[in-house]
């Protein structure tokens, strides 16, 4: 299944109900890489396979991008129409943490160590999407 | 002294923050000029010259403002880091015996505003830059939550940093922020990167600093007050350290790459954190001093709070850290940056800080600066001036 404007259509596998992170592994030592990567910068090997990162987890560490970036975030807004998105470090049942943008930005329904699980959303004004982590819902 | 030992014999700054009309080439060379005067010396003296500068053109077009003399003059890149790893090739071909005096300078004038990157010039994909992922001020702010978290630190020693930089910054001259500020004032700036608020970070900004080194044997021909290199070493990262621009992070952390350059200088020099007097810690925003601090080994993981508290970083303190203001009263020029700091630690060292000086004479000095993508360089010095 193809998603429509996904940025980084590489790093995201459909194969179920909802969608899965995707990396690499070193097939000498083990080590996970996200995204994919060509060599393990840990036993130097150049032999990795695909793998899967996948798609829950847990915030590791989390701040709020309050200012518009500059180039090259081609969010599309101005200063003025510019709303802030929360930024994180989800640690995935791996160990690996994964850098994203989350769904919420308000600081008071962040904290460390919340469940979190993956999913895809706009950003900017330009209708482009990514990855980001939101708040897992409430058993 | 040793017959390999390398003696700073010059210091020389043009003032950092904003200088309208005046390139960063400009600021470069009077760096230049300020620290050979100090020294004695004239360029067609120097055997050796490395240089940097991320925004401002070719270190070594220096050489169309202070002459064109052959020099051995190259070029370095290492972000933050530029002139502690200038500085280090410079003492090191020197005790290789590639030349008896050598130059480190380091000048930049970078616009307004955070920096913005390109993703393919650092090995990353393009959608982390479009995404709004590749900020520095988001890795120091997701770095210093998570430090804070483990450690049981509170927020308010990141105000706590900032307030000494102002308050040291307003000591100094040549500083950019001469303003002491209120704990209020920054504890209720606007958040930029929560918890890393507007008055915690520095800002890029524009100035020089430049150091002229020799065999030490020969250093009292030049300078009365010179200061030994006890150490000088750099080292980069490893596999599954905590670095700027990191899509991920492995599930095995690694130390910094400060931790391997900070041990191994002290190793070179045969002293411990506990000798040091007076210290420069990378202060890009007040969390990464904070971690910089058990980095370095001056304290434990989590004894900041109390050291920042008491007052033992202050200037009249045991551990008097970024007495000229740091990063944060002067901005970052980034290729200057690293040498403002060796400036500062000599100038302390000399005992010529004025208002600023660091009492009971101190002899022995650090700094640190550290610098995308995970570089990290280190000195100890020695005041050897009578």
């Amino acid at each position: 299944m193809n998603e429509p404007n996904i940025v980084c259509p590489h790093v995201v596998l459909h194969d179920g109900e909802r969608p899965k992170l995707m990396g690499s592994r070193c097939a000498d030592c083990r080590e996970l890489y996200f995204p994919p990567a060509a060599n393990c910068t840990r036993c130097l090997s150049r032999t990795l396979q695909p793998a899967e990162i996948g798609d829950r987890g847990t915030l590791w560490s989390w701040t709020v991008q309050a200012f518009l970036p500059k180039a090259p975030y081609d969010g599309g807004e101005t200063p003025e129409t510019f709303t802030p998105y929360g930024v994180g470090y989800v640690e995935m049942p791996s160990g690996i943490k994964v850098e994203a943008r989350l769904s919420v930005a308000d600081e008071a329904s962040l904290r460390i160590g919340m469940p979190m699980r993956l999913a895809l959303a706009t950003y900017g004004v330009g209708g482009r999407r990514t990855f980001v982590f939101e708040p897992e819902p409430e058993a | 002294m040793s017959t390999d030992d390398v003696a700073i014999i010059g210091i020389g700054l043009h003032p950092f923050g904003r200088t309208d009309g005046v390139s960063g080439r400009a600021q470069g060379a009077a760096a230049v000029r300020a620290a050979l005067a100090d020294a004695g010396l004239r360029w067609d003296q120097v055997g050796i010259a490395y240089g940097g500068s991320q925004d401002a053109g070719n270190a070594d077009a220096l050489c169309n403002d202070l002459g064109l003399t052959g020099v051995p003059f190259v070029n370095v890149a290492n972000g933050c880091a530029t002139g502690g790893s200038a500085l280090a090739s410079v003492i090191a071909a020197i005790r290789s015996g590639v030349a008896e005096i050598g130059v480190a300078v380091g000048f930049d004038k970078h616009p307004r505003g955070a920096f913005n990157p390109r993703p393919r010039d650092w090995g990353l994909e393009d959608w982390y830059g479009l995404t709004g992922l590749m900020l520095t001020t988001q890795f120091f702010a997701l770095k210093i939550r998570r430090y804070l978290h483990e450690h049981g630190i509170g927020e308010d020693a990141l105000v706590r940093v900032a307030q000494r930089a102002y308050a040291n910054g307003a000591l100094n001259p040549l500083a950019w922020r001469r303003s002491a500020m209120a704990y209020e004032t920054i504890a209720q700036s606007t958040p930029l990167n929560p918890p890393l608020r507007q008055f915690m970070f520095c800002s890029p900004a524009e100035g020089g600093a430049a150091i002229v080194l020799c065999r030490a044997s020969l250093a009292r021909r030049f300078q009365a007050k010179p200061v030994l290199v006890r150490a000088a070493v750099v080292r980069t990262r490893r596999h599954g350290s905590f670095e700027v621009f990191s899509p991920s992070l492995a599930a095995q952390a690694a130390p910094a790459p400060t931790v391997e350059a900070s041990r191994a200088a002290f190793e070179a020099a045969a002293v411990g954190p506990g000798d040091i007097h007076v210290l420069q810690l990378q202060d890009t925003d007040s969390g990464s001093e904070i971690i910089h601090m058990a980095e370095n080994g001056f304290c434990e993981h989590g004894e900041q709070d109390r050291l920042l508290r008491d007052g033992s970083t202050l200037i009249g303190g045991r551990l008097p850290i970024n007495t000229d203001g740091g990063c944060i009263a002067n901005g970052e020029p980034v290729g200057a940056s690293g040498l403002r700091q060796v400036v500062e630690v000599c100038t302390q060292l000399r005992g010529q800080a004025g208002a600023r000086q660091v009492p009971g004479r101190p002899r022995l000095g650090y700094t640190h600066v550290y610098g995308a993508p995970g570089v990290s360089a280190v000195t100890i010095l020695e005041g050897v001036g009578a």
